[in-house]
């Protein structure tokens, strides 16, 4: 081996060469078949997509780096089953860009932490969390509450995801910013197209209690309030592996 | 910095910054109301500064055909000067996000750009990125150099290199403030500081190349492998990982082209072999030069090395998934990657077990010389960390291990006591040769900043392990009834004490930092001040001969 690797030593290309073929083997076996093997990913005709509204939560999410501290994957461990609902499955953070699961849970996981609170709690606790819980450590966001959201890029938003195989429709495209005033004005007349476009199950309401303005606080609560929610997928397999003690689905 | 350029590599700066300030006019104008645009004038400020700067002395004399016999090391000397400063900023972040966990009422002002969220990557980049990455390309200059006995082939690429790899941390971090992040771990920068980032790579791999090419050593020193390896694999990870389709050309914001589990696993496949890649063999790369250096040994093992090496950049590739344990990622990708990581231990313990022998018949020099004791104690931290690493790797471990501060504690035992320490060691090695001195300023100061150093990884990684290991049995536990037996917060509360300990410990290692930093600015104004000491001999370092060759 000495005698090969001192002739290998004398080549700068070929050591190039080298070190580019030999570190390419486990990333492509591990990376490739992922795209490939059907099993990967769970087939669910109900999963939906984000709208608009929840989409730009997710995005205020990401802007804050909220996933530093909250994990949002259930490992198929007893006591995080037990913690936190039904383990986590692929075909639930299938149309997610980034995935947000998180590799630190300084606060809980929030992968179904979708409906546990009422919008109020989380308003509250947005707001400053040691409101609601007195030994929380979570930054205060009372900002969000002040601060319109910003709808005319959501049009793009929406679009750049189609390109990249998101099944958005044109027509969720077209109305992107009008169904996010929608969704979190029940009275107006944008919120009716909400429930045509993503499905009666929306919620819809005005998130923040204000719904003549629509703030990133609206977005971002309505983000977390549909967190597990997207399909009922995995409640189902929980109930039909173990029908005694899994959660009852939530008829909504 | 310019008089050492010809003219007609200050005519190339100058149309380089031209374009460079158009660029950054260009994102202006298309991104008005965005974070782009904020992004675009701190482009057009520093490129029409620079330029300023290039201009002023333009019209100095040229450089003398004499340079041609020596080596380039300016851009060494200022990179040095850059990541001593990156690194105090880095561990201040670092420092005040740990406080803010013990306190989270310490941001000072209510603001946004105050907050956890945003700060923390404030912190991770500017040590990973701006520390490291500024110790490592000042390094990789100086060593590629003596180690080919051939000079950098121009005086413009190396600051090309410097400056624009400076320009994309700078964008980073004040990116994260404006809350422009991709939210990918240790890949946060946007579409725009990635695609910057891949020109300034692409430079930097033609510089080891070109100069590699005109080598007049017949080998190629093992250092320079693993700084090939470093900024080849990084390169490769970072255009993958970053692949993104941005809203628009006048939005920061994009969305990567991967969706949901395969995110997950490229992800944690970059994630993990920036660890690799770039916290591993790039240092690496500057152990194999400075410790025989220091110790005045040889290597001591020729076979060692070539094992270490192959095995490091094979194995690494396939351990990323182990970050993925019992998630949805399908189970035989993560036994795949836990395989690969319990492998691994066998070419780190090879390196590090090379590095240690190396130091037979020195040891006495490592009980007087804190220099040389920074680069042992580093050796023994990433023996430490690796083995750590592969345990953590196996899933039952993992189970109890992932998502808790014990991973905190691991980076950080391999962050502070392995990659910090090896730069700092390298660093005071370096800078009395660079500046033409005898000693440091004062050498009494090293001495306190390795102990500053050395306690403050310890009380940090302490602290961060009974974390981890209290709160990952508390999340497990179930009482009589069968039923959890904390609640999450409960989980939480029990670790204040130790997120103090910890913000303790960082402030330990700020300190040794802000000492070293002061050390080596002393060590400059010495230089200009007094007389230059004579060169070394040689500054190539000895390579053991195996037996029957």
């Amino acid at each position: 081996m000495p005698r090969f690797h001192r002739k290998l030593e004398r080549s700068a290309i070929g050591f190039v060469l080298a070190i580019i073929g030999v570190s390419a083997i486990g990333g492509f076996v591990e990376i490739a078949p992922l795209f490939t093997i059907d099993e990967t990913v769970e087939k669910v005709p109900d999963m939906r997509v984000y709208t608009p509204l929840e989409l730009a939560g997710r995005n205020i999410y990401v802007r804050e780096g909220c996933y530093a501290c909250h994990s949002q994957m259930i490992r198929t461990l007893r006591d995080e089953v037990e913690r936190y609902g039904p383990y986590s499955l692929a075909v639930e953070s299938q149309y997610d860009r980034p995935m947000l699961w998180g590799s630190k849970r300084t606060g809980p996981d929030l992968a179904r932490v979708g409906g546990k609170y009422s919008d109020a709690w989380h308003v509250a606790h947005l707001n400053n969390p040691r409101d609601v819980v007195p030994e929380s450590i979570m930054p205060r966001y009372g900002w969000l509450l002040g601060n319109t959201l910003r709808t005319d890029d959501l049009g793009a938003s929406l679009s750049a995801q189609q390109m990249l195989g998101v099944p958005y429709t044109d027509a969720m495209i077209a109305n992107a910013a009008a169904d996010a005033y929608g969704q979190a004005a029940p009275d107006s007349g944008q919120s009716s197209g909400v429930g045509e476009r993503y499905g009666e199950a929306t919620n819809v309401r005005a998130f923040d209690g204000d719904p003549g303005r629509l703030t990133e606080m609206d977005a971002l609560v309505a983000y977390l309030q549909v967190l597990g929610k997207l399909t009922d997928a995995a409640q189902k397999q929980a109930t039909e592996a173990n029908p005694e003690t899994a959660p009852q689905v939530e008829e909504d | 910095m310019v008089a050492g350029l010809t003219v007609s590599e200050r005519q190339l700066a100058l149309l380089v910054l031209g374009l460079l300030a158009s660029g950054g006019l260009a994102m202006a104008a298309a991104g008005r109301g965005d974070p782009l645009g904020a992004h675009g004038f701190i482009v057009l400020i520093i490129s029409v500064a620079l330029a300023f700067l290039v201009l002023s002395r333009y019209h100095d004399p040229e450089p003398s055909q004499e340079r041609l016999s020596e080596y380039y090391d300016d851009p060494t000397r200022v990179g040095i000067v850059l990541a001593m400063i990156w690194a105090v900023i880095g561990m201040f972040f670092g420092v005040w996000v740990s406080a803010l966990l013990a306190w989270p009422e310490l941001t000072f002002v209510d603001q946004a750009w105050a907050s956890f969220g945003r700060i923390r990557p404030v912190h991770t980049s500017g040590v990973i990125f701006g520390f490291g990455g500024n110790a490592l390309i000042a390094t990789s200059f100086h060593v590629l150099q003596r180690t080919t006995r051939a000079r950098l082939p121009d005086q413009f690429s190396p600051w090309f290199v410097l400056i624009g790899y400076n320009l994309f941390c700078i964008v980073a971090a004040s990116g994260y403030l404006m809350g422009v992040t991709q939210s990918k771990e240790y890949a946060e920068p946007e579409w725009y500081a990635d695609f910057w980032l891949v020109i300034v790579w692409v430079v930097y791999f033609a510089i080891y190349i070109r100069t590699l090419m005109r080598r007049k050593e017949p080998h190629i020193y093992v250092a320079n492998w693993y700084y090939m390896a470093f900024i080849l694999v990084v390169a490769v990870l970072h255009i993958v990982n970053n692949l993104a389709l941005p809203i628009s050309a006048g939005s920061a914001k994009s969305y990567t082209i991967w969706p949901g589990v395969q995110d997950a696993m490229v992800q944690w496949w970059y994630g993990h072999n920036a660890v690799a890649f770039f916290l591993t063999a790039g240092f690496l790369g500057m152990m194999y030069y400075y410790l025989p250096k220091r110790a005045e040994r040889p290597i001591f093992s020729y076979r060692l090395s070539i094992i270490s090496f192959w095995g490091i950049t094979f194995m690494y590739m396939w351990a990323g998934s182990h970050h993925l344990h019992y998630t949805a990622l399908p189970q035989w990708v993560q036994t795949l990657g836990m395989t690969f990581s319990v492998m691994l231990l066998v070419p780190s313990w090879a390196s590090a077990g090379n590095a240690l022998a190396t130091l037979n018949g020195a040891w006495h020099k490592v009980r007087d010389d804190a220099t040389l004791r920074f680069m042992m104690v580093a050796a023994v931290f990433y023996g430490l960390s690796t083995f750590e690493g592969s345990f953590m790797a196996i899933r039952a471990v993992n189970s109890l291990s992932h998502y808790t501060d014990w991973t905190v504690a691991h980076v950080h035992a391999g962050a502070l006591g392995w990659v910090a320490m090896i730069t700092f060691g390298s660093f005071y090695a370096l800078v009395p040769w660079m500046w033409k001195q005898e000693r440091m300023y004062s050498p009494k100061l090293v001495e306190v900043h390795f102990w500053l150093a050395l306690s403050g990884t310890i009380i940090y990684v302490f602290a961060m392990w009974n974390a981890g290991i209290i709160q990952g049995l508390m999340w497990r536990t179930y009482n009589d009834s069968g039923t959890l037996a904390y609640s999450f917060i409960e989980s939480m509360v029990a670790m204040h004490p130790y997120y103090i300990a910890r913000t303790v410990g960082g402030l330990f290692f700020l300190a040794g930092a802000v000492v070293g930093f002061y050390n080596i600015i002393m060590t400059i104004r010495m230089a200009r001040r007094g007389a230059a000491a004579p060169d070394s001999a040689s500054d190539v370092p000895a390579v053991a001969v195996q037996p029957g060759e």
